[in-house]
C-alpha cells in the first residue's frame, strides 16, 4: 500500500513491525511446540505407542490395549497438562505484573497452602477416594485463602497494595502448612494419602477432572489476558498509571481474581506444582521484553509445553515406574532458570 | 472561567493536614511554576489537580465539573501528568514506552490505530528522540530519558500537562534542555503546570508564578511583577538580591553572602 503518510516521518515503524510480526510468529511456533508436546505425550510412556496406532486408537476404539491406554490414561493426561500448564503459566505472568516482582509467584497469594489443608482435612476426616471431591475440596480451600489474605491484606488505611497482599499470603501460607502438618501427625494413614497429592502429578486424574475445572481457567484465563493493557499502565508506576486512567484498585481486584481461579483450578487438578509459575514468565520476559500483551500469551503457551515435556521426562527416566511430574519440573527447571538468572539477560520487571 | 481549578481544598495525608482552603487557578494557555520550601505542599497540590490525592474538603474542577466525578479515561485525555519518580520497566524500548501514553484512547475492540501511531510518531518527533525509537530506554543518558518520559505525556495528547519536579535528577545542561523544550510545548499551545526547585529556572521560563509556604499561597502572577526579596525571604527565609537575568531580563535570585556576617560574629 503506498497511502502517503502526512505527518512526521515514521521511519523506524518497518523495525517495530518486524518486531510484532516476529514475536506474532514467535507464538505460533510455541503453538506448534504444544501440539507437539501433546502428540509426544500420547505416546510416549511406560509403553510406547507409536503415533499412528495413537491417531487409531483415538478415531476407532477398538477396544485393544493400545486404544485403552490411549484414551483411559494418555488422553486425561495429557489434557489436564496443558490445562493446568497455561493457567500456572499466565497466573504467574500475571502475579509478577501485578506486584512488580520479578520473582512472584502465584502460590505467594496463599492459594497452594490453603487448597493442601483443604485436601488434608478431606484425607483426615472424610471417608471418601473420589478424587472430584478433592478436587472441589481443594478449589474451595484455595478460594477461601485468597479471601482469607485480601482480607488481612487490605486491613488498615493503606488498603491491598501488592507488597502487603504478598506479606499476608506468606504469612497465612505458613500458617495453612503448620495445620496441614499438624492434621498430618494425627493419623499416618492421612501421611501417606497425602504425600501423593503434595507432590502435584498429572497422572491419575480422570477426564472429569478437566470438564469440571476447565470452565473456570477458561473465565480465568480470558480475564487475565484482557488486563494486559491495564498491567502495561500500571507497570510505568501507581502515579503514571492512573494518570493515564487506569484504576489500580479495580486492575488489582480483578487480577487477583484470575490468579486465584487460575492457580486455585491448576492447584486442585494437580497439586501444587511449584516452579513453573515462577520461571515461565521469568523465561519469556527475556524473550519478548516487558510487553504484558506477549507476555501473557507467550506464558499461557510456554508453561503447558514445559509441564508436559517434564511429565514425559518422568515418565521416561525411572521406567517401567515414574517420577511425579512436579518432582521433574523442579528438577529440571531449576538448573536452567539459574542459567538464565546468571546470563543476566532475564530483565526485572 | 479557566479549565483547571481548585476551590476550597483541604489536603492531608492520613493524619497530617498539608493545606486547608486552598483556592488555585491555572490560566488557561500559561506555563504555571509552583515553587515553595521542601513540605510546603507544592507537590501535594499537583497530585491533587492531577485526580492522584482525593482532597479531605473542596474539590478541584476541570472544565467546569469536579474531576474526581468524571471517567478516569475522560480526564487522561484533557490532563497528562509526569510524575516525580516513574518506573521504567526494564527492557523497554522507547517507541513501545512512548507509546503507552496512548492508553487512554484505546477500547478493547480498538487496541491500536493509525491515529495512536500518528500521535506516537509525532511526540518522538517533538522532543527529537525519533532516532532512539528502537533503542532500550534504560540504556539512555537522564536527559534522554526524560524526554522519552515527555514524549509519553505527549503522546497523550492532552491539552493540560502536569509535571511533578520533572529536572530534579538531571545535570545543569540537561535541565535546561528539558525546560527549553517544556517551554515550546507551552508555545505550541498548551497549558503546562510544573513543580521546580530552583527559583531561577522557575523565574526564567514561567508565565505564572505560585509560590508557596505552609501549605499557603503567598504570592502568584508574572514573576517579574511578583519574585522581590522580600518575598523570597517570606517563602524560603533566605536573604537575597533580585537581579535581571542578562539573558533573559527575568529575576535573577542571587543569595546573600552569610558567611561575612557569621565569620564577624564568631571572633
Amino acid at each position: 500500500m503506498s497511502t502517503p503518510v502526512r505527518e512526521a516521518p515514521v521511519r523506524k515503524e518497518p523495525v517495530r513491525a518486524a518486531a510484532a510480526l516476529g514475536r506474532a510468529g514467535g507464538l505460533l511456533i510455541l503453538a506448534g511446540a504444544l501440539v507437539a508436546a501433546m502428540a509426544a505425550s500420547l505416546a510416549i510412556g511406560a509403553e510406547n505407542i507409536p503415533l499412528g496406532r495413537v491417531v487409531d486408537g483415538l478415531l476407532h476404539p477398538d477396544g485393544s490395549r493400545e486404544a485403552l491406554i490411549v484414551q483411559d490414561l494418555r488422553v486425561p493426561r495429557t489434557l489436564l497438562g496443558v490445562v493446568v500448564g497455561a493457567s500456572l503459566g499466565l497466573a504467574g505472568a500475571l502475579m509478577q505484573a501485578l506486584t512488580r516482582n520479578p520473582l512472584a509467584e502465584p502460590g505467594l497469594l496463599g492459594v497452594n497452602g490453603g487448597a493442601a489443608f483443604a485436601v488434608v482435612l478431606v484425607i483426615a476426616f472424610l471417608d471418601t477416594r473420589t478424587s472430584l471431591v478433592y478436587v472441589w475440596a481443594a478449589f474451595a480451600g484455595a478460594a477461601g485463602a485468597a479471601v482469607l489474605v485480601y482480607a488481612v491484606g487490605s486491613y488498615g488505611r493503606a488498603g491491598a497494595t501488592p507488597g502487603r497482599l504478598v506479606l499476608a499470603g506468606a504469612a497465612l501460607n505458613a500458617v495453612f502448612s503448620a495445620l496441614t502438618a499438624g492434621v498430618m501427625l494425627l493419623d499416618p494413614r492421612t501421611f501417606d494419602g497425602f504425600r501423593f497429592w503434595q507432590v502435584g502429578s498429572l497422572a491419575s486424574r480422570d477426564l472429569e477432572v478437566v470438564a469440571q475445572l476447565g470452565p473456570f481457567m477458561l473465565a480465568g484465563a480470558v480475564l487475565g489476558l484482557l488486563l494486559a493493557r491495564p498491567l502495561n499502565a500500571l507497570a510505568l508506576g501507581e502515579d503514571a498509571g492512573r494518570a493515564l486512567g487506569v484504576s489500580p484498585a479495580r486492575t488489582r481486584a480483578l487480577g487477583a481474581l484470575a490468579i486465584v481461579v487460575l492457580c486455585g483450578s491448576a492447584t486442585a487438578a494437580a497439586g501444587p506444582i511449584w516452579f513453573l509459575g515462577l520461571a515461565v514468565p521469568f523465561m519469556v520476559r527475556s524473550l519478548v521484553g516487558p510487553d504484558q500483551r506477549w507476555v501473557l500469551p507467550y506464558s499461557l503457551l510456554l508453561a503447558p509445553v514445559l509441564l508436559l515435556a517434564a511429565d514425559i521426562a518422568g515418565r521416561v527416566v525411572a521406567r517401567p515406574g515414574e517420577l511425579e511430574t512436579g518432582i521433574v519440573t523442579a528438577f529440571v527447571g531449576a538448573p536452567v532458570f539459574i542459567w538464565m538468572v546468571r546470563r543476566g539477560k532475564a530483565p526485572k520487571q | 472561567m479557566n479549565r483547571l481549578v481548585a476551590r476550597d481544598l483541604t489536603l492531608a495525608y492520613e493524619q497530617r493536614v498539608v493545606a486547608e482552603g486552598l483556592g488555585v487557578e491555572v490560566p488557561d494557555g500559561s506555563f504555571t511554576v509552583i515553587v515553595g520550601p521542601n513540605g510546603c505542599g507544592k507537590s501535594t497540590l499537583l497530585r491533587a489537580l492531577a485526580r492522584l490525592l482525593k482532597p479531605r474538603e473542596g474539590a478541584v474542577f476541570l472544565d467546569g465539573e469536579p474531576i474526581l466525578g468524571q471517567p478516569a479515561k475522560q480526564v487522561a485525555r484533557r490532563v497528562g501528568l509526569l510524575p516525580q519518580q516513574p518506573v521504567t520497566p526494564d527492557g523497554i524500548t522507547v517507541a513501545d514506552l512512548v507509546a503507552r501514553g496512548r492508553y487512554p484512547y484505546q477500547r478493547l475492540l480498538r487496541q491500536w490505530s493509525r491515529e495512536d501511531e500518528r500521535a506516537v510518531a509525532a511526540a518522538m518527533e517533538a522532543v527529537g528522540v525519533t532516532e532512539l525509537a528502537d533503542r532500550v530506554v534504560d540504556e539512555l543518558s537522564g536527559g534522554q530519558r526524560q524526554r522519552v518520559w515527555l514524549a509519553l505525556v505527549l503522546a497523550q495528547e492532552t491539552p493540560i500537562m502536569l509535571l511533578d519536579e520533572p529536572t530534579t535528577f538531571l545535570d545543569i545542561a540537561h535541565q535546561i534542555e528539558v525546560l527549553d523544550l517544556c517551554s515550546r510545548l507551552h508555545e505550541e499551545g498548551r497549558t503546562l503546570v510544573a513543580v521546580l526547585h530552583d527559583l531561577n529556572h522557575a523565574c526564567r521560563y514561567a508565565t505564572h508564578l505560585i509560590a508557596m509556604r505552609g501549605g499557603e499561597i503567598v504570592a502568584q502572577g508574572r514573576p517579574s511583577d511578583i519574585v522581590t526579596a522580600e518575598l523570597v525571604e517570606r517563602v524560603f527565609g533566605l536573604p537575597c538580591r533580585i537581579i535581571d537575568c542578562p539573558e533573559t531580563g527575568t529575576p535573577l535570585v542571587v543569595p546573600a553572602d552569610r558567611r561575612k556576617a557569621l565569620t564577624a560574629g564568631m571572633l
